[in-house]
């Protein structure tokens, strides 16, 4: 170590509760800085990330609605369907019906159920047991129990384990207690679906199972398709949804920037107040450095006088005292950095269990680059704080601060 | 018995003023701390500036040593006009040619005896190794060989202003200067702090210290005595 940092390192350690309670003071500032970072980055990148979850990068739903955002469903799916996988520029499209079956002889009375096509299903990951058939398995017979793939909530909530089986219903007359059309089904997967809360339970059936279930009406629906433009980048992205909004009048294609953008603009109070609390820790750090150092420089005018005399330059106190600045931010962001990885795991997880929100949703984030930034920001911020009391304690007049010292 | 003796048949002249004055502002009030001083001190001397409370001593020391500015005159240390220097070039100048002791030590409280004498190597950009071994050799010096890791809290009185003594030797300055160096120190102490003095002089090094205590003031080789911002008498005695 350099004479000026044992110096300035020497001084830090002179009045070491004041020195400890700026320190927590600027962890605590970093901390809270990191957090809203991580919480005004954290909900968008992680709605982009859910969004992208299987490389989906447009939603399609029935015409002035967002997906699932009602229970409208598109009529025609399949030649909607079939229209957009024989469009080259795109890869791969995934329709999805939703619809509430119930249950009769379980411990609830109902359970939202989506039928997709298992082989470019984007809602779900398998985490175990059997996947559902693809829909060109055409083997099973009509009387064969249905596979289902459903989530730990719906096991934890039924009581029911992989391999059972259960009755699912629709057409339900609550008066007559009477169904339109019921079907066994059989519980061979357990998955994590990505869009629907971890507490609901869902069951995943096959997409042509859960119309035939639904009856006639449902024979051609579908409430939403993903489709996934075989050019990832956001202009082919949004050619491709001006094809679909061209060609296909009775849909609304959305793409994910869009929604990503859409749900910014819902949040953007949330942002807000994340900006104005970081704004305000950054203020915080300054203050306190600032105020630290300026006083640790008020009581060594004498020192610094006599520094001065036996010649050290001004612009050796300058950085030596900037240095005792810069020594106090960066060991109080290290620090916040801890303090902040720890409290945004906590914070997190006590959003993650508000109900509604789907399973994959982080409200806290760590984005390396974004985190590096402003903590960067607050060290440069509270190194500069140390400028002024540098620069006046550089400035120090000699002979009189000797004499003050002298006379006090 | 005491004898005055022109500096300059001494031999060469390290500090000369000519005509110095000295006036600075306190309030609505105009003190005139130095009022024409005519001075010279040669190589190797050993002088005492002494004089009653506010007789202006050191405001002459601090111009002596070129950390103040005449208001008019000249102050020439080692040949150089010190008023001429800027703060970079005065700074430097005290650095490498100049040794500050205070009456209050001042020495920095959170480093070590050893530390303190290096700080002013350090800025004269020795290297660790060098400035090391050098403030070891001055510590050894003014006696205090086995004390060198001890914190200024840890010496005595005494002690610390031998410690200054050691830092205001390092860069082998031409002229020492030294402030009041026994007024915080019993008589016992203050006593070995003076021979420690006498042993620099007989060294070679040109000591000037000022003391308002007149039986400190005759253990130099050369009283000076002000009153008010004069020189009233500048008297020699045979040896330190």
């Amino acid at each position: 170590m350099s004479m000026r940092a044992t110096l300035a390192f020497a001084t830090l350690r002179r009045n070491p509760a004041r020195t400890v309670l700026a320190v927590l003071g600027i962890a605590v500032a970093a901390a809270l800085l990191l957090d809203m970072v991580m919480l005004a980055t954290g909900m968008r990148e992680s709605f982009r990330s859910l969004l992208l979850t299987r490389g989906y990068q447009l939603r399609v739903s029935p015409k002035g609605t967002l997906p699932f955002d009602s229970e409208a469903t598109i009529d025609g799916a399949t030649a909607i369907v079939t229209a957009l996988r024989a469009n080259p520029d795109i890869r791969a499209v995934s329709p999805g019906l939703g619809a509430t079956l119930a249950l009769p002889g379980t411990r609830f009375p109902s359970v939202f159920s989506l039928g997709l096509e298992s082989d470019v299903q984007g809602d779900y990951v398998l985490e175990g047991g059997r996947d559902l058939p693809p829909p060109s398995d055409t083997t099973a017979s009509a009387a064969a129990p249905l596979p289902a793939v459903v989530n730990r909530a719906f096991l934890l909530r039924s009581g029911l384990q992989l391999g059972d089986t259960l009755t699912v219903a629709s057409g339900v007359d609550a008066q007559l207690r009477t169904t339109a059309r019921a079907r066994v089904v059989v519980l061979t997967g357990e998955g994590r679906f990505f869009y629907v809360p971890a507490e609901t339970p869902v069951m995943a059936l096959p997409l042509r199972d859960l119309r035939t279930l639904l009856g006639s009406a449902y024979r051609d629906r579908m409430s939403v398709a993903m489709a996934e433009s075989r050019r990832g980048d956001s202009a082919s992205v949004e050619a491709v949804r001006r094809w679909i909004a061209q060609t296909q009048p009775r849909v609304t294609a959305i793409s994910t920037e869009t929604a990503i953008r859409q749900v910014e603009e819902r949040l953007s109070y949330f942002r807000q107040l994340a900006f104005v609390l970081g704004a305000i820790s950054l203020g915080i750090g300054f203050l306190l450095v600032a105020t630290l150092v300026t006083l640790s420089v008020n009581e060594r005018r004498g020192e610094i006088a006599v520094l001065r005399a036996i010649g050290t330059q001004k612009g050796g106190v300058l950085r030596q005292v900037f240095l005792e600045g810069f020594m106090l931010s960066g060991t109080g962001i290290a620090g916040g950095l801890l303090l902040g990885l720890v409290t945004a795991r906590w914070l997190n997880g006590i959003l993650r269990d508000f109900p509604g929100l789907p399973a994959a949703f982080d409200f806290f984030l760590w984005s390396p680059e974004a985190a590096w930034k402003s903590l960067l920001l607050l060290l440069v911020s509270g190194t500069l704080a140390g400028l002024l009391p540098a620069w006046r304690a550089a400035s120090i007049p000699i002979v009189r601060s000797l004499r003050e010292d002298a006379v006090g | 018995m005491t004898h005055s003796t022109p500096a300059g048949s001494r031999g060469e002249v390290v500090i000369r003023c000519e005509q110095v004055q000295r006036s600075y502002r306190m309030g609505d009030a105009l003190v005139q701390a130095v009022r024409g001083i005519d001075l010279e001190i040669a190589r190797g001397e050993f002088a005492a500036i002494t004089g009653p409370s506010g007789c202006g001593k050191s405001t002459l020391l601090h111009l002596l040593g070129a950390i103040d500015a005449p208001s008019s005159g000249r102050v020439l240390v080692n040949g150089r006009d010190t008023a001429q220097l800027g703060d970079t070039e005065a700074t430097d100048f005290r650095l490498r040619h100049i040794g500050f002791v205070f009456q209050r030590f001042y020495l920095m409280p959170t480093l070590s005896a050893q530390e303190n004498v290096e700080l002013p190597l350090a800025e004269a950009g020795m290297d660790r190794r060098a400035r090391r071994a050098r403030a070891a050799e001055l510590l050894g010096y003014v006696g205090l060989g086995d004390r060198r890791d001890h914190r200024p809290t840890q010496l005595s009185g005494g002690e610390q202003q031998r410690v200054a003594i050691a830092r205001a030797l390092a860069n082998r300055p031409a002229l020492v200067l030294a402030d009041e160096p026994t007024g915080e120190l019993d008589a016992a102490t203050g006593e070995r702090l003076l021979e420690l003095f006498g042993q620099l002089h007989r060294d070679g090094t040109t000591l000037v210290f000022v003391t308002h205590d007149t039986v400190v003031a005759n253990r130099a080789q050369r009283v000076i005595r002000l009153l008010d911002g004069r020189v009233s008498s500048d008297t020699r005695h045979g040896s330190a």
